[in-house]
């Protein structure tokens, strides 16, 4: 494969990966004020930030990819939901806090794994970003994880509550393990991990907690795919427009 | 890293505007926990001056989203110019920064105000379960941890279970 055509590779995969982490922490920053207990209310924007700051820092390196002089905000703030690459998984509602943890959880499996081994990306942007983020991702995941044993091996209630929501979520979990031909590519320079080896990675980490949490593993059914190409749910519209109903307005504000 | 005295500063031999521009930033708080110089928190990664003078500064993050490197970069080039160097501030964020970098200054500092310091990490895996830690205020090591993430990015919320007061824990990170 031509450099060119790498680089336009690279350019998506840095877009996908900057998108999910911007729209998850959008949506965990909906929890500000509104959490269950203080100390939650800190710890989930205090996700929300990192994720914010992978998101800057992936979509800044997307934009130099690119070359054509779109900065970290221009692609934040610009474009409407079918040039979003985001994941599905990130965009659905927070509904209940049970329903957030899974989301969470499911997300933070995956992300912890991808970034311990982009750490070894030949790409050394990548890699760099990848080492700043597994530090927080693994903070995450452990957060995360724990509430999900809390609520899953607590009461009739939160058993129920993270039961459904599993069920939910999981047909959105396929997506993250779906390559498209340039990202095999870039596979196959050893700038990405190899999607099936970052599955079974996720499987065994998820199945760990679940167990853990006395629920049952979804089977593997319909998985709902698009996001990555531009196909979203009906949900990503109602963030964006909260996301950049600055700039929208008022176009080219500055501080 | 700090040097063997737990300092951190110019190279021996570094030419005055470096030295210089040590000394400014030296002068430069964090923002959010405003007894530690950005020196001390081990977040200035390098000074290095060309032949003209000219001043390179790069500053790292501490966590990814951390709202106050915006202001810190800010404030580091307002030092500088007050001290009438001519400086450009840049942020990189590899080799990432870690808690290991806050020099033995910076971990006083923070005991002083009642934040108990971070561990090194080369005293314990960065995953493992959190070791026993002692309330600032009366020392007993009967305390619990509150929250993983507490008023800024960087610290843990603890209580003592002997005199009741919650305090802060700078994160091993």
């Amino acid at each position: 494969m031509s450099t060119d055509l790498l680089k336009e590779a690279l350019f998506a995969t840095a877009l996908r990966l900057g998108d999910t982490s911007l729209v998850l922490g959008h949506r965990l920053s909906e929890w500000c004020g509104h959490a269950p207990e203080l100390e939650e209310d800190i710890a989930l924007t205090n996700v929300a930030l990192d994720l914010v700051g992978h998101a800057r820092m992936l979509l800044t390196y997307a934009g130099e990819l690119e070359g054509k002089g779109r900065d970290e905000d221009c692609l934040a703030y610009r474009r409407d939901v079918f040039d979003y690459r985001n994941h599905l998984l990130v965009e659905q509602p927070n509904r209940d806090f049970g329903h957030t943890i899974v989301r969470q959880f499911l997300h933070d499996a995956w992300a912890v794994e991808l970034y311990e081994r982009l750490c070894a990306s030949k790409d050394e942007t990548l890699a760099g970003i990848a080492a700043k983020a597994v530090k927080e991702v693994r903070y995450h995941v452990r957060h995360s994880g724990d509430w999900l044993v809390r609520l899953g091996d607590g009461t009739d209630v939160s058993h129920a509550k993270v039961a459904d929501a599993l069920g939910r979520l999981w047909p959105y979990t396929g997506e993250m393990f779906e390559r498209d031909e340039a990202e095999q590519a870039l596979v196959a320079a050893g700038i990405v991990p190899d999607p099936a080896e970052l599955k079974a990675a996720w499987t065994a980490r998820v199945e760990a907690v679940l167990e853990e949490a006395t629920l049952d593993r979804p089977a593997d059914g319909w998985m709902q795919k698009g996001g990555r190409r531009g196909e979203h749910s009906e949900h990503l519209g109602y963030l964006l427009a909260e996301m950049q109903f600055l700039p929208r307005a008022y176009p080219d504000a500055t501080w | 890293m700090p040097d063997a005295a737990g300092c951190w500063g110019p190279e021996p031999g570094a030419d005055a505007v470096v030295k210089a521009a040590w000394d400014a930033l030296a002068g430069v708080m964090d923002p959010e926990i405003p007894v530690l110089s950005i020196v001390d928190l081990g977040i200035v990664r390098a000074v290095s001056a060309d032949a003209e003078g000219h001043l390179s500064v790069a500053l790292t993050p501490t966590y990814s989203g951390c709202p106050a490197t915006g202001v810190i970069v800010l404030e580091a080039e307002t030092a500088l110019a007050r001290a009438r160097l001519d400086a450009r501030v840049s942020v990189v964020i590899a080799p990432p920064w870690t808690t290991d970098w806050i020099s033995d200054t910076g971990r006083e500092k923070l005991a002083e105000v009642g934040i108990v310091p971070p561990p090194h990490s080369g005293k314990r895996a960065l995953t493992a379960p959190d070791e026993v830690i002692a309330c600032p205020r009366c020392g007993s090591q009967d305390t619990r941890q509150i929250s993983r993430f507490g008023s800024t990015a960087c610290k843990a919320l603890h209580a003592c279970n002997s005199c009741l007061e919650p305090f802060d824990v700078f994160k091993c990170h």
